[in-house]
């Protein structure tokens, strides 16, 4: 049945060189833990980019209750938590994934490191990776502000004021992020706007360049 | 299913179940979360009392106000929300009818309609109803209108929930 349908479908629009071309590759024996144990250290880039698509799942599904609002914020966050099925699992998803992910993406960055993977003619993929870390601590950041509570507020608040910190256009970089004189409405808002569209999109982008130019390069050779 | 199972086929079967497994381990608990608001029973609501005395209530279906408190998800609105019924005496019983067109939910008005005389009107697409609820036929509403129960206490008005039809 199944296979009746990917026929057909097939037989009009040839996706099999589609799907093919991204799963069907050679793995080489050096990064295979089913070799050499040891070899489990390539497994964090694609741990980390598997944590990531728990974190964009639950925050669509979390997106379905929580409102970005400075009176409703913390009510729908507590009512999601409190009183649906499953909503601290759901949350405790997001909350606890987005730690991991930034847990992973260090070990990733290690493992790169210490292989020496980032050297000629990889230069420009770790270039794409440090950008990936830096949007990732973004979402982090953004993130944190959401639940809007004591926490949040004064977490934001001293970002902001380590922001604010750097010479000349510090303020501009606080006003920007606040988008007005103080940590409040309007600074929630953005933040929201930041955790759910700029920098999901932007890591979206950055992750395609990233595993593009894993495939153009190949894994790196072992040690 | 013929002779033997490949070795490919076994591991594409036991990769494909534990794949499986994990990915409705993970889903699972988001699709509750998603649904829960359709699983969830509604709350009963409770008679509530109304500015309208017995003595009021007259042949000619009068709009009374009521407020009713009810929590969304979240928010509770700390005036209640104000809610309207239609009410007149038929044969000597009062007959409270939601103001809800049973066509698509806009609201119904009485005698709104210099055309429709002495009819519940419903200007989004023209629903009518004559006056004990029941919908005119060949208009859009396949439904009567719904009826609230009522009691009168100490010689007031009082709304209950909607009656089931």
């Amino acid at each position: 049945m199944l296979r009746a349908i990917y026929d057909w479908v097939d037989e009009r629009l040839d996706i099999t060189p589609l799907w093919r071309d991204v799963a069907d590759h050679e793995v080489p024996e050096h990064v295979n833990p089913a070799h050499h144990f040891s070899a489990f250290i390539y497994c964090f880039g694609g741990l980390t980019f598997f944590v990531v698509v728990i974190q964009i799942l639950s925050g669509m599904f979390l997106a379905m209750y929580y409102v970005p609002d400075i009176v409703n914020a913390h009510p729908s966050v507590n009512y999601l938590q409190n009183e649906l099925a499953m909503g601290a699992i759901v949350r405790g998803m997001h909350h606890w994934g987005a730690s991991v992910a930034i847990v992973m993406l260090f070990l990733h960055t290690l493992r790169v490191f210490f292989t020496g993977s980032y050297k000629h003619p990889r230069e420009f993929n770790w270039v794409v990776g440090m950008l990936i870390f830096f949007v990732m601590l973004g979402l982090g950041f953004t993130g944190y502000l959401l639940p809007w509570d004591n926490k949040a507020y004064f977490a934001t608040k001293v970002g902001v004021e380590i922001a604010a910190s750097v010479p000349v256009i510090g303020p501009y970089i606080a006003t920007f992020l606040q988008g007005g004189d103080i940590v409040g409405a309007q600074t929630l808002a953005r933040f929201f706007a930041l955790h759910v569209f700029f920098l999901p999109a932007a890591l979206l982008g950055l992750l395609g360049a990233h595993f593009i130019l894993i495939r153009r390069q190949g894994i790196s050779g072992p040690l | 299913m013929s002779k033997k199972l490949s070795r490919r086929q076994f591991l594409t079967y036991t990769f494909g179940g534990t794949a499986g497994f994990l990915a409705s381990g993970m889903l699972f608990p988001m699709v509750r979360f998603a649904i829960d608001p359709v699983l969830k029973k509604g709350a009963g609501s409770e008679y509530v009392e109304t500015t309208m005395t017995e003595a009021e209530i007259t042949d000619s279906p009068k709009a009374v106000k009521f407020t009713i408190h009810r929590k969304d998800g979240w928010y509770q609105p700390p005036q209640g929300e104000e809610q309207t019924a239609w009410v007149f005496k038929q044969n000597g019983k009062v007959v409270a009818l939601s103001p809800v067109c049973k066509h698509l939910g806009c609201t119904v008005n009485w005698n709104s309609n210099p055309q429709f005389k002495d009819e519940f009107f419903c200007p989004c697409h023209f629903g009518r109803y004559y006056k004990d609820g029941r919908n005119v036929p060949g208009t859009p509403p396949a439904k009567p209108l719904d009826k609230y129960k009522t009691k009168i206490e100490n010689g007031r008005l009082l709304i209950g929930p909607l009656e089931k039809a």
